[in-house]
């Protein structure tokens, strides 16, 4: 039997999708800079399903790419041409929410917000908070280790689980980590977390909950210059203050929310960041008046204080559809996700827009200033053929990073996006030492291949059907 | 791939799916979450970035106008609840109602839909046929029909589509639906608007309470009440099913119809019919004849809530003391931006406690059609919104929209009442209890 019978038949029919039109949706996630069609796409509804659909994989050396709410940035869930996409849009249980033990157990599927939501009625909630935390799901949080604007103060998700039920590559179910704070022995649920999809799939995760903070302050802080606006991040954390959230939105970041409806920003100013404390009451109002006082020393031209929770939510509505909201100022954009030492934060905003006025295309900032995570967001046209030279300052961005001292990914992953850039930021050595770790999880490479680690494939080439290399053109190299 | 400017692909050149409103969506996935067809089963091509990408993809010529897109295109609800939730401000309402109608000329339907389509179009749009098919309904139940064709096991070798119309008709008395509204009503105290009403079709066979209700407040409240005679349907069912020249054609008469009323505002208690007749401007854009009378008229229609909200409360309100949960009706909450007045309203009768309700974007799966095309998604939905509303409790359940009466009356476990928030407010100006004042 073929192994698409074979699957048809482990899933029954209504849970395979392979009419043509129906697999195109499936072909891109959120980054559709890369597109490529599956072969099939696969919709389980249980773990055991999941290993089922694995299982065929393996047997016929079928690649599969695991795929949650396709919000992902970097192409981490872009499928392969001759693989299946395994859906876990089936997986939204939540299994059980546990106050005494701080704790909950959920389906991959399940959204990051329902998770808090979940948690809500006993004080609790889930800390890491992606931008996208209505939509994108547990399962994808797992494979890029998101953050969000408040992991300066908490942590990103690997700091979030406790132990996760996962399928590997050859079809076995098998638990990492585990209830107990500390495990000997290697950590590979660490290892696991953050893998973009590379180690296996995960079907179940054990999440830790948090318990509200007491009090919540918010400013939003304007800036006459950007300059002004980094110097202050660094101002408040060198007076040992941490915030919940630095966020900072330069003007076309503000502009594209302002076109959004609701927007509390002013729509003129530099640059604004956002801070937000939590903690003891006393302790908060203390701080925040602190931090005030560090942003007007900076030249903040005005500070703006969250009314109320209404309020509140309204600032952070604003900033977290950001990126969204940049499609209402371009049509296509590639958002860059490079760290920076905090302290070069304004010289390395100022080589972006130098980089970006001599591309010709239009850069947007808005990110975490507090940890030093950029989100450049590079606007162009695809009708107007911009693509190929957007994807090259996205690129050189993300190298300008490494290149200060910071790094590739500061939360969205490598994924195919920045697969090529890998060796700028880790030597031979580094990268045998990550591909023997995954060999040693998957040794036929088939989840999710093309991802994290660069090969000849990707870089120099788009992904997608086949096209000559330009080397192979020139008769420099030829395909075996 | 660079298109050329004019170039629509698989579709016609009839207003097809605008490229710049296609080229809004940047694929975050921001509206998966509200979307009801995601929410039942999870798959890309029935979630609004999907359907974006499939409108996408023919305009480009790279699939065609086939069943399988009909399929994708037909399961929406229509709620729109993914444009409230876009950060990109995505029109996918315009997006829409520019595919249905190319999918109604290109697509043959099967021929049970189509049956079941014509049926659904010969009779809700005509009150003499719908009141006749109600009586008939109401009779089948007293006659203990509807017992025998359950115990024989006949309802359940029928379509499915038949049990959902034969479950949507509502415990109404049949002396009820052969009542007729009043032509009119003076306003109480110094007028302060004159105001020209809409029937509806099956709503004043089903919900003649609700419009008898309406003119008694807006006649409380100032308003010199009209009801233009020989009023017909507004043609919300067809311009939400994609028939676009049947909703026109029915656009036309009811302009010509209210027009002579001579009315400061055009006032709507159905949130279907009040969405369709702000965009009679958009339907008859092409129509020198009417493009500017339409752009006119859909100016001046105020769903009643709205309309009511714009003025300042002047009639005394009685204590009701209930706990009244409150749902959106999409095409209220959604299509007109309406959320904030009727909870206003709400809250200016002594004694009511309103409640949000768990999900409360969330479509109840009513929809115009829909829960008669498509009734395995309508129940689904229509049993998720009445867990969700019966998990708070409340004494009453309010909502603005007779297709959603009707669809969450359906599915509800306890013998909660439910009604249109105009009939609260209408008990509490006259001092009379809620139960009462529906009689």
């Amino acid at each position: 039997m073929s192994w698409s019978a074979e699957l048809v038949e482990a899933l029954g029919r209504e849970n395979v999708i392979t009419d043509p039109a129906r697999l195109r949706t499936y072909e891109c996630d959120g980054l559709t800079g890369y597109r490529v069609q599956p072969a099939m796409v696969v919709l389980p509804r249980s773990a055991g399903e999941v290993a089922a659909a694995v299982r065929v994989c393996a047997r016929h050396g079928v690649p599969f790419v695991a795929r949650g709410a396709g919000t992902g940035l970097s192409g981490g869930a872009l499928p392969v041409a001759d693989g299946i996409v395994i859906s876990l849009q089936r997986l939204r249980r939540i299994m059980e929410v546990d106050p005494v033990n701080l704790r909950a157990v959920v389906e991959p599927g399940v959204t990051n917000l329902d998770i808090s939501k979940a948690a809500a009625p006993y004080g609790l909630y889930y800390a890491p908070d992606p931008s996208s935390q209505q939509v994108c799901t547990i399962g994808g949080n797992v494979a890029e280790n998101s953050g969000g604007a408040h992991c300066l103060k908490y942590g990103f998700t690997v700091n979030h689980v406790l132990a996760a039920e996962v399928v590997l590559a050859d079809g076995t179910v098998t638990r990492l980590g585990g209830e107990s704070p500390q495990l000997p022995g290697y950590d590979l649920l660490g290892a696991f977390i953050g893998s973009e999809g590379t180690l296996g799939i995960v079907t179940q995760v054990t999440v830790r909950l948090l318990a509200k903070p007491a009090a919540i302050r918010t400013m939003v802080a304007d800036f006459a210059t950007v300059a002004g606006a980094g110097d202050a991040v660094t101002g408040i954390i060198a007076a040992g203050i941490v915030p919940a959230a630095v966020e900072m939105l330069d003007n076309l970041a503000i502009q594209a929310v302002a076109a959004s409806t609701e927007s509390v920003y002013t729509p003129d100013t530099a640059a604004a960041l956002v801070v937000e404390l939590d903690g003891p009451p006393d302790d908060v109002a203390e701080q925040f008046d602190e931090v005030q006082e560090i942003c007007r020393r900076n030249g903040s031209t005005k500070i703006m204080v969250a009314a109320d929770a209404e309020h509140r939510a309204l600032i952070w509505r604003g900033r977290k559809a950001a990126f969204a909201a940049v499609g209402r100022i371009s049509p296509n954009y590639f958002v860059q996700d490079g760290v920076v030492p905090r302290g070069r934060l304004a010289e390395v905003l100022g080589r972006i827009a130098a980089m970006a006025d001599d591309a010709g295309i239009r850069v947007a900032n808005v990110f975490h200033a507090g940890d030093g995570n950029l989100h450049p967001l590079v606007l162009y046209s695809e009708g107007e053929g911009q693509h190929d030279r957007a994807e090259h300052l996205s690129t050189q961005i993300a190298e300008l990073c490494v290149e200060l001292g910071g790094s590739l990914s500061g939360e969205h992953g490598i994924g195919a996006d920045k697969a090529c850039s890998m060796p700028r930021m880790f030597g031979q050595d580094d990268l045998a030492t990550m591909l023997r770790l995954r060999s040693a999880f998957d040794p036929d490479g088939l989840c999710n291949p093309g991802k994290v680690f660069p090969t000849p494939r990707l870089c120099g080439e788009r992904p997608g059907p086949y096209r000559p290399h330009p080397l192979e053109e020139a008769g420099v190299i030829e395909r075996l | 791939m660079v298109l050329t400017p004019g170039d629509t692909g698989s579709f016609d050149a009839h207003h097809p799916p605008r490229r710049d409103l296609l080229d809004d969506c940047v694929h975050c996935g921001f509206c998966l979450p509200t979307c009801p067809t995601y929410l039942v089963d999870g798959e890309e091509m029935d979630s609004p970035r999907g359907r974006i990408y499939l409108m996408d993809l023919a305009q480009r010529g790279e699939i065609p106008l086939d069943r399988t897109m009909a399929g994708h295109i037909d399961s929406c609800l229509g709620c729109l609840a993914c444009v409230t939730a876009c950060p990109s401000g995505v029109q996918y309402d315009l997006l829409l109602e520019a595919t249905r109608p190319q999918l109604e000329r290109h697509v043959p339907r099967t021929r049970l839909d189509r049956l079941v389509r014509k049926a659904i179009f010969a009779v809700f749009p005509y009150p003499a046929r719908m009141r006749a098919a109600a009586a008939l309904g109401v009779l089948y139940r007293r006659l203990g029909l509807r017992w025998l064709t359950h115990r024989l096991g006949i309802m359940n070798r029928m379509p499915a589509q038949l049990r959902a119309a034969e479950d949507l008709l509502p415990p109404v008395p049949v002396r009820s639906l052969f009542r007729r509204l009043d032509r009119g009503a003076a306003a109480v105290g110094e007028r302060r608007l004159r105001v020209a009403m809409l029937e509806g079709c099956a709503q004043r066979v089903l919900f003649g309470d609700v419009n008898a209700a309406t003119m008694r407040v807006l006649a409380a409240e100032g308003c010199e009440v009209v009801v233009p005679q020989g009023q017909q349907c507004c043609g919300a069912l067809n311009l939400h099913a994609g028939l676009e020249d049947d909703a026109a054609a029915r656009a036309r008469k009811l302009i010509d119809t209210f027009e002579q009323a001579n009315a400061d505002a055009v006032v709507v208690n159905v949130a279907g019919c009040g969405s369709s007749m702000k965009e009679y401007g958009l339907l008859l854009r092409d129509d020198p004849a009417y493009a500017e009378r339409a752009a006119r008229f859909a100016a001046s229609v105020r769903d009643v809530n709205e309309l009511l909200a714009e003025l300042e409360p002047r009639a005394p309100r009685h204590l009701i003391a209930a706990k009244v949960a409150y749902h959106d009706a999409c095409h209220l909450a959604n299509a007109q931006r309406i959320r904030r007045q009727p909870r206003d309203l709400l809250r200016s009768v002594p004694g009511v406690e309103l409640t949000d309700i768990p999900e409360a974007d969330i479509c109840c799966g009513s929809a115009g059609i829909y829960n008669l095309v498509q009734p395995g998604t309508a129940e689904e939905l229509g049993r998720r919104k009445a867990a969700n509303i019966e998990s708070t409790t409340p004494d009453v359940i309010a909502t603005a929209n007779a297709g959603c009466l009707l669809q969450v009356r359906r599915f509800l476990s306890a013998d909660i009442p439910l009604v249109h928030p105009i009939e609260i407010l209408d008990a509490s100006i006259r001092g009379v209890p809620l139960e009462k004042a529906r009689r």
